[in-house]
């Protein structure tokens, strides 16, 4: 989806807000509460089994757009995993709002069921030129926007293959396994001279990709 | 006057934190232990001072170097280096007239077990959008200036690969232990932000 999660290339933000480097950055977290974001996350998805983690970014996405932007980072993730546990069914909104004291706003509702990868074919390889497929989804996608229908290099093919982020993020388990690709774009053919020099690369599914003829 | 307004919250992220622990616990889903010992691993084992250590062993030891630039998570598991977000490890190598730099524009992901979890400065959304635009300004922005004949390579995080990047030993270190080489080693040059310095 053409979320405000996908961030790449938007303009209107200030300087990094960046934390003197050292050799640890501990203490890892800065407030009491942040490691149950992460833990109750992995208990849910990993321990119980209950979703994906790509179902968890999508319900992150899903947050609305000025809820998204006003939680920080570990917010997002405990409503992102609070949401997933409603939809499942294993707890309750009205559980949650008699915990906090107030209405615990989730992320919102499926807008779409998600998608099959095309059919199998013939993988890339290293050095091919390769075309974003020009999709609109409204659903859960790992392309970013910024290099929808921008042609780009081949730098590395996976070696592993994994479900189909369109068809996971929605919970469906069937799937298709895929290669990724490291994709390499010049800058300047993403947003002209309105961008520093340089390349980047971007970790593509095969699904999202079409040969240059 | 708007309908998309809403009413304010006086609940905290902490507050939403602790009532969806409450509500599982309520209910007797969280085993014994499984907080404690899920925090220990983000606050003590996955540590950048681990990315520093593989980085330092292939400076010193040239086929290392060679398995970690070819099959970056077998050469991390040499060190136990894996788990959950560390299973499809590539670094990236770093020459005089290459610097590259990791980000996740859609989220946040990171190479946990070689890294340690994102500093809040990755996971922001001023270094989420700007990072693949404009590198080399956010770089000296962050201190690292580069000249003008070093290419800057971002890489977007936007799949399951974990990358970590190999910098360049720096000059005057020919006399370094491989431990002095892994302190020169920090979470920023993993990430790609900065270069090593001998101080
Ligand atoms: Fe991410």
């Amino acid at each position: 989806m053409d979320g405000i999660h996908d961030l790449g290339g938007v303009q209107g933000f200030g300087k990094v807000p960046h934390t003197k480097n050292s050799l640890t950055y501990k203490p890892v977290f800065h407030e009491d509460w942040e490691h149950l974001a992460y833990s109750l996350l992995f208990l849910a998805a990993d321990h119980m089994k209950q979703f994906s983690v790509d179902e968890l970014r999508h319900a992150i996405e899903r947050m609305d757009a000025r809820h998204y932007f006003g939680s920080p980072y570990y917010d997002r993730i405990v409503i992102g995993t609070a949401t997933l546990l409603v939809e499942q069914g294993v707890i309750t909104q009205e559980e949650l709002n008699a915990c906090l004291g107030e209405n615990f706003q989730l992320a919102r509702a499926y807008s779409s069921p998600g998608r099959p990868a095309l059919p199998e074919r013939p993988p890339f390889e290293v050095g091919d030129r390769v075309k974003v497929r020009d999709e609109f989804v409204a659903g859960h996608i790992r392309m970013p926007a910024y290099v929808r229908g921008k042609e780009g290099k081949i730098l590395h093919r996976t070696s592993v293959k994994w479900p189909f982020p369109d068809t996971i993020g929605h919970g469906d388990k069937s799937a298709q396994l895929q290669s990724t690709y490291h994709v390499e774009f010049n800058v300047r053919d993403l947003w002209g001279s309105a961008a520093d020099d340089g390349t980047v690369v971007v970790d593509l599914f095969e699904g999202y990709l079409d040969e240059v003829t | 006057m708007s309908q998309d307004t809403k009413p304010q919250s006086s609940a905290t992220p902490a507050d939403r934190a602790r009532a969806l622990f409450k509500v599982l616990d309520d209910k007797k889903l969280i085993p014994d232990g499984f907080i404690g010992n899920f925090t220990k691993l983000m606050e003590n084992d996955w540590d950048p001072s681990n990315g520093a250590r593989v980085v330092a062993k292939a400076w010193v030891d040239p086929e290392f170097r060679e398995l970690l630039l070819k099959d970056g998570t077998k050469a991390c598991e040499q060190f136990g280096y894996t788990g959950p977000q560390g299973e499809y490890i590539v670094a990236l190598e770093n020459t005089p007239k290459l610097q590259n730099v990791i980000v996740c524009s859609l989220c946040s992901c990171t190479n946990w077990p070689v890294l340690g979890l994102p500093p809040e400065w990755y996971k922001s959304f001023e270094y989420r959008a700007r990072l693949v635009r404009e590198g080399r300004t956010v770089l000296r922005e962050l201190g690292e200036e580069l000249p003008d004949d070093v290419a800057v390579k971002v890489w977007d995080t936007t799949a399951e690969t974990r990358y970590m990047v190999l910098p360049v030993r720096p000059e005057g270190t020919e006399n370094m232990s491989e431990e002095e080489l892994a302190k020169l080693v920090t979470k920023d040059v993993l990430i790609g932000v900065a270069r090593p310095h001998v101080s």
